[in-house]
């Protein structure tokens, strides 16, 4: 024990060795997490940058609107109505699961139910696309509705917990005051809770779509079928789509192709980050207004 | 609230009494509501069932034909009416733990930057770029990796990490393309950042601020408040986040189709092309001809379908032990 060891009380208080490194390290550390912050957003900027730069030359109204192979019309059509239909199936599902769960199932029910909905969402859409093609097309050949199935079971989670979400934050007074006026469960959840939530459940449901109008896994085995040189309407025909386009053109190598998977890439891109970007204002707006 | 004078409540408010056809009618709603609740809880888990024994029932030409043996057996001969999975299982592992090794370090920083560092204004604007990622479709991505990133990595990565750590043999000699495990696994890292992100910052915002001020107010350095405190009381919750992260990379088809250079052989370095479960059905089952090759192509689905509820469940339970520990601790 020597008294070197003991620190001169009456020293003024500056960082030692020690403390000096401690402060290097932690300093360090949090330059390099804000370069990780920094790092993915340059990664989300350079995509973004190459789509947009590359896709600008090829778009048009001509592109936009015409038939194969002065435009992809018929893909963005197809992906349109492919996205719909899953949609109209999904989005009633999905809402009922969600007032399953805050309105009926106890604690029990709605743990097993939200198990159920991770793991549906956890499924690999390239399962899916094979689940589809089973279910349908061995039978009736490629249809758009077969490839639809498979987004609305992607969207399904996706609705079913973000409804859930919003309506969790309907506020207890309003269904207790449902109550109290001796309105039936029933009809209090129709004329009082789903309208109050409605804003928040739309929203929930577009980011829904943004993220399933991209899946090309599902599409490339039940509605890839096509040639885009007019205009498909029936669903139960191979629609022309956008994300099968892109997957063809980006395997056969043809620079031009390359351009217009760029185009419609660059249309892609616009539509799912406009949605998802608007949506979530929207959600954060509403969320706000319910929670105040 | 025009909502709450709905016809029964003004009956009720006038003193009169509800009307047994009404109340017949309120019971008979509310048990159908009910039961039409439960038919869609029902519909999503039946949804599980179905696909799982669909696929199953497609498999099963191939597991009758060669059993466990197509885990293991490394030829996929369409021609010849052999196949196996080993070469698709090794290149599904080495790139979906690549990509964890790489972005699980990058998406807990940006979880611990948007919780601890980031100003509330930066925050605002980080945290939901870095969701955006996960906007983008795997096409794009693939097909931007196809044309933007495969040719930097060729001309630039692949020889720098050749020169500098050559000495381990998983960074052999450049390759002529770009399409590669590597540039594969990179994609997918990509991917799995805006899961572990997202998941690990709502959690770091779960640890209580009296810890962390506890830490700080004994002297502890930011970094030590994030070793000490943050990190252990999340260490379950942010395991999870990677486990799922990591299945969203298994079964990952489409981006990893466009660069992964569907090789069939077991090769020692990244940078040599290879092939994924997933990515082999998405490239070989639209031109599958014989039975037999969409049963195989099948059975890689089973494969993968095991090893992703496999993985999701796990996740869910470490995940859920993780929130009972920290309700005890609170």
């Amino acid at each position: 024990m020597s008294s070197a060891s003991i620190p001169d009380p009456t020293a003024p208080l500056t960082p030692s060795g020690n403390l000096r490194r401690r402060q290097l390290v932690s300093r360090v550390s949090e330059v390099a997490a804000t370069a990780a912050a920094v790092l993915a957003i340059a990664v989300l900027v350079l995509v973004i940058y190459s789509v947009v730069i590359r896709g600008a030359k090829k778009v048009s109204l001509d592109f936009i609107f015409t038939t194969y192979p002065t435009g992809v019309g018929p893909m963005l059509l197809g992906t349109l109505e492919i996205a719909l239909i899953a949609t109209l199936m999904a989005m009633p599902i999905g809402v009922l699961i969600a007032l399953f769960l805050t309105e009926y199932s106890g604690a029990k029910g709605a743990r097993t139910m939200k198990l159920i909905l991770d793991l549906v969402n956890g499924l690999p859409s390239i399962i899916l696309g094979l689940f589809a093609f089973i279910a349908f097309v061995e039978f009736k050949g490629q249809s758009g509705f077969a490839g639809a199935v498979a987004l609305a079971i992607i969207e399904l989670p996706l609705i079913a917990r973000g409804s859930q979400e919003v309506l969790l934050l309907v506020p207890q007074s309003l269904r207790e005051a449902s109550d109290a006026l001796g309105v039936a469960r029933w009809r209090s959840v129709l004329t009082v809770v789903l309208p109050t939530a409605l804003g928040g459940i739309v929203t929930s449901t577009v980011l829904a779509v943004a993220r399933a109008a991209g899946e090309t896994a599902p599409l490339i085995l039940t509605s890839s079928n096509f040639d885009g040189k007019m205009f498909v309407l029936n669903p139960f025909e191979a629609l022309p789509n956008v994300p099968t386009w892109i997957y063809k053109l980006s395997e056969e190598g043809n620079p031009e192709g390359f351009n217009e998977a760029w185009g419609m890439s660059l249309l892609l891109v616009a539509f799912i980050l406009f949605a998802s970007l608007g949506a979530r204002a929207l959600l954060a707006r509403s969320k706000r207004k319910l929670s105040s | 609230m025009t909502t709450v004078a709905s016809p029964a409540a003004q009956a009720g408010g006038r003193g009169t009494r509800v009307s047994p056809l009404r109340k017949r009618a309120d019971s008979i709603g509310d048990r159908l509501l009910l039961g039409i609740c439960l038919l869609a809880a029902a519909i999503a888990a039946g949804t599980i069932f179905l696909v799982g024994y669909q696929i199953v029932h497609g498999a099963v030409p191939a597991i009758s034909k060669f059993g466990l043996g197509f885990v293991t057996s490394t030829e996929w001969q369409p021609n010849f009416g052999v196949f196996g999975a080993g070469v698709l299982l090794f290149g599904t592992a080495v790139t979906s733990a690549f990509a964890l090794f790489l972005g699980a370090p990058i998406a807990i920083s940006i979880g611990l930057f948007l919780t601890l560092l980031a100003p509330k204004g930066v925050r605002g604007v980080v945290g939901p770029l870095v969701e955006l990622l996960a906007a983008i479709p795997s096409v794009i991505l693939g097909f931007w990796g196809l044309l933007v990133l495969a040719p930097f990595v060729q001309s630039k990565i692949e020889p720098f990490l050749h020169s500098t750590l050559g000495f381990i043999p998983i960074f052999g000699s450049p390759q002529t393309t770009g399409l590669s495990l590597f540039t594969a696994s990179l994609i997918l890292t990509i991917m799995v950042i805006p899961i572990i992100a997202s998941i690990s910052r709502d959690l770091f915002q779960s640890v209580p601020r009296e810890l962390q001020d506890g830490a700080a107010a004994l002297g502890a350095t930011r970094w030590e408040v994030v070793r000490g405190v943050v990190l252990p009381t999340t260490s379950s919750g942010v395991i999870a986040a990677c486990i799922l992260g990591l299945g969203r990379a298994l079964g990952e088809a489409i981006a990893v189709s466009q660069v992964v250079g569907a090789g069939f052989e077991i090769k020692g370095s990244l940078f040599e092309t290879g092939n994924t479960l997933a990515s082999q059905i998405a490239l070989q089952f639209p031109g599958a001809l014989t039975e037999l090759h969409k049963a195989s192509l099948y059975y890689c689905g089973v494969i993968l379908l095991v090893i992703g509820l496999a993985s999701n469940l796990i996740a869910q339970w470490i995940g859920r032990r993780f929130s009972y520990a920290g309700a005890v601790a609170r």
